[in-house]
């Protein structure tokens, strides 16, 4: 008789695990990284490849100089090299980009104990803390296809958002759409960000809810401001910011209640630092802010139980 | 028939229902009965035979003074040859009564049909019956049945919902003995003075529905609730929920609120115990299970090994890795097969290593799924953190103690998390302060 297992019920467990979760998530931003290298060359992804072999060194090496349990195969770090990427200008200097990639995993999130632990996102305070470092680096932008035009290396431009000021030199709506414009590697295709925001809904990835209150909240601020609505929602790294990084499960709230509060806080901050703050940009700050809310948030959200008192 | 609209967060599952169209078959004697004498929620029963005694069938050989416990009786003639230590697969140590079996099988002369005229016989008769839950709590029937306040009971739901993987021994009770059901749900109407009763069966079991309903068309006062087949639709709150609109709320009982709740083949025994006055000695068991040849319900005598029964079905003992008393969700894995059948187990499942062993566990990721499928709308993910940080504020704040341990949270969980046990033990935890 061989010895028979006892275990603590249930002795059946669902499919899915942290891996096939970040490779949903890989495969939500594969869209946005296509667009990037259609819109801005080869180049994009030679900083995304950068990014994520970075970041995977970086958290292998701190789990084992921990003497902790290696957690490269959950696909975690994959997914914020990839996430760093993209809140990347494309002409950034490689060893800024590899220098983001040791803020977000060793900094952000393996001092605080690694994946869940962080209590802020690994890839949005990188990009602050690289921003506020090298601003001339982190806002140089590329223009679309310029990588086409040999003989010239970079033709900088404005983002956007920064010409939202100026209208005449606005790129069309359909432009915007698709991503032909000025800005971070990632963040331009709002088509590509949008099919990977969707397909995280139908997986179940991500709650609907933060994407569309953060949205939601920037659209109606901005029309009641009288700031072009629609362009805003397409400028800076709403999008990508509002799909992939406000719904990062362990910086943000447990409870869809929770959810709708952060993801109001966002749009709301990220509408006061554009429209009165010296940077053009507030999408990264405002999901930053929130995040340290989201302890509060968490605590004032508590659901009530089924027969419970509250 | 009421489709029930009503709805609580729970999970989707494989049913599995591999037995359904089967028959019970009946087991052969065995040679040794072991009957331990906890085999209820409450207080455990004294021996009450010797070494050497000779037994009837029905004859009782385990009871208790308090009121919190249920006689236990012979399943079969024969000698009693040992009186032993058991250890249940709680943790328990209590007696156990070894009956060797004869040819016999004669009844008891003291069993003859229960003579009730009013409520106090019935109750009495219930408790000599020996009938506990036997749905997988094994709350002892007349102590649910005893509630004092009488005038508040005004609902009696049946549980027939068999919301786990695998179990069909319930499905099995109303194929077979739909009358029973209904003949002892007026029973129970009559003498508790309960106007409505219903009988809640999931959407996946229509040839149940149909039947019942059939069954049940010129009665007024009881009505077949179609639920929707939903993980953990059979649990007690959730079944008085989903078929009532009923809410228990914390710290009450199901009666506070009118309701008594009682599973199906515990009123379909209760119904035969009134027509013979044979106490319960046997029940129908789902045997199945991947290491499991002949998956069947079989009807089987309490104090049969579990071994014995798998060897019935023909189960694959080297491949073996895990025995489960109950469904896949909620039942007990035995350190042994040599363990007894007693009166709450529902089914035997023989699982190979490869369903049994579950993945590592790894790092919270705080997904939140826990909290999207908790029916009683906990958060076990802050509850599980409560218990690793010993915090007793914690634990109670987030209501440790409305668990009901149905399995969702650690089912549904990506690191594999068993937060389900995290919470019983930290609900223990706060027991033990109290």
């Amino acid at each position: 008789m061989n010895n028979l297992a006892v275990a603590p019920s249930p002795h059946i467990r669902s499919n899915h695990t942290t891996t096939s979760i970040m490779l949903d998530v890989i495969i939500a931003l594969t869209p946005a990284l296509i667009a990037s290298v259609i819109i801005f060359g080869i180049q994009a992804l030679i900083v995304v490849l950068a990014c994520v072999l970075s970041c995977v060194v970086f958290e292998y090496l701190s789990r084992k100089i921990m003497k902790r349990v290696n957690t490269i195969s959950d696909l975690s770090a994959v997914v914020t090299g990839i996430l760093l990427a993209f809140n990347l200008p494309v002409t950034i200097p490689i060893w800024i980009a590899v220098m983001g990639s040791f803020i977000a995993i060793v900094i952000v999130k393996q001092i605080f104990g690694g994946i869940g632990q962080n209590f802020a996102n690994p890839a949005i305070t990188a990009r602050i803390i690289l921003f506020v470092s090298f601003s001339s680096h982190m806002t140089t932008w590329a223009q679309p296809f310029y990588y086409q035009n040999s003989g010239v290396d970079v033709i900088t431009g404005a983002t956007s958002l920064t010409l939202l000021s100026e209208p005449d030199k606005l790129p069309s709506l359909i432009d915007m759409f698709l991503g032909i414009r000025g800005g971070c590697l990632g963040e331009t295709s709002t088509i590509a960000l949008l099919i990977g925001g969707v397909y995280l809904v139908m997986k179940k990835v991500i709650s609907p809810v933060t994407p569309i209150a953060f949205i939601g909240t920037v659209f109606l601020l901005s029309a009641i401001m009288d700031s072009n609505p629609i362009y805003q929602l397409m400028s800076g790294g709403l999008m990508i910011g509002a799909i992939f990084m406000a719904t990062d499960y362990s910086t943000t709230p447990i409870t869809q209640k929770g959810k709708m509060i952060f993801g109001l806080g966002c749009g709301l901050i990220t509408i006061i630092i554009r429209q009165f703050g010296a940077y053009p940009e507030g999408v990264s700050f405002s999901i930053l802010l929130m995040n340290i809310l989201t302890p509060y948030i968490d605590k004032a959200t508590k659901i009530r139980p089924f027969g419970g008192k509250r | 028939m009421i489709n029930s609209k009503r709805q609580t967060k729970g999970i989707f599952l494989k049913h599995l229902k591999n037995t359904q169209e089967q028959k019970t078959i009946k087991m052969p004697l065995p040679s040794l009965l072991t009957i331990p004498m906890l085999q209820h929620m409450g207080t455990p029963c004294e021996v009450i035979v010797k070494v050497g005694d000779y037994v009837k069938t029905g004859d009782k050989v385990g009871d208790s003074e308090e009121m919190f416990s249920a006689p236990i009786h012979a399943p079969a003639s024969g000698k009693i040859i040992a009186i032993d230590d058991y250890t249940s697969v709680g943790g328990v140590i209590t007696k156990c009564v070894v009956i060797q079996t004869d040819s016999k099988q004669e009844l008891s002369s003291q069993i003859t049909p229960p003579v009730i005229h009013n409520k106090e016989d019935f109750l009495k008769a219930v408790r000599e019956s020996g009938l506990v839950g036997l749905g997988g709590a094994g709350f002892p029937a007349h102590v649910k049945l005893s509630y004092p306040d009488t005038d508040k009971l005004d609902t009696l739901v049946i549980n027939a919902a068999e919301c786990e993987p695998y179990i069909t021994s319930d499905y099995r009770e109303m194929m077979e003995n739909t009358k029973d059901i209904i003949e002892c749900m007026k029973v129970v109407q009559k003498y508790l003075n309960i106007k409505n009763a219903y009988i809640g069966i999931e959407d996946n079991k229509p040839e149940a529905i149909k039947i019942l309903d059939d069954k049940t068309s010129h009665e007024q006062a009881i009505n077949v609730v179609k639920l929707k087949s939903k993980y953990p639709q059979g649990a007690e709150k959730v079944i008085i929920y989903t078929a009532t609109g009923r809410v228990v709320q914390d710290g009450q009982l199901p009666a506070d609120c009118g309701v008594i709740v009682m599973n199906v083949s515990s009123i379909a025994f209760l119904a035969r115990y009134i027509k013979t006055g044979v106490p319960l000695v046997s029940r129908r068991l789902t045997v199945d299970g991947d290491c499991v040849k002949k998956p069947q319900n079989v009807e089987v005598l309490i104090g049969t090994s579990l071994k014995e029964v798998l060897d019935f079905c023909d189960y694959d003992e080297q491949n073996t890795k895990m025995i489960l008393m109950g469904g896949p969700m909620m039942g007990v894995a035995n350190y042994s097969s040599k363990a007894p059948v007693i009166k709450n187990n529902n089914a035997i499942l023989a699982l190979s290593e490869r369903q049994a062993i579950q993945p590592p566990t790894t790092a919270c990721i705080k997904c939140s799924k826990c909290v999207y499928v908790c029916p009683v709308n906990l958060m076990p993910l802050v509850l599980e953190k409560a218990h690793d940080s010993k915090n007793l504020d914690e634990l109670k704040n987030y209501s440790a103690n409305l668990c009901i341990n149905c399995g969702c949270c650690s089912y549904i969980c990506p690191a594999k998390r068993n937060l389900a046990q995290k919470i019983q033990l930290g609900k223990a935890m706060l027991k033990n302060t109290q």
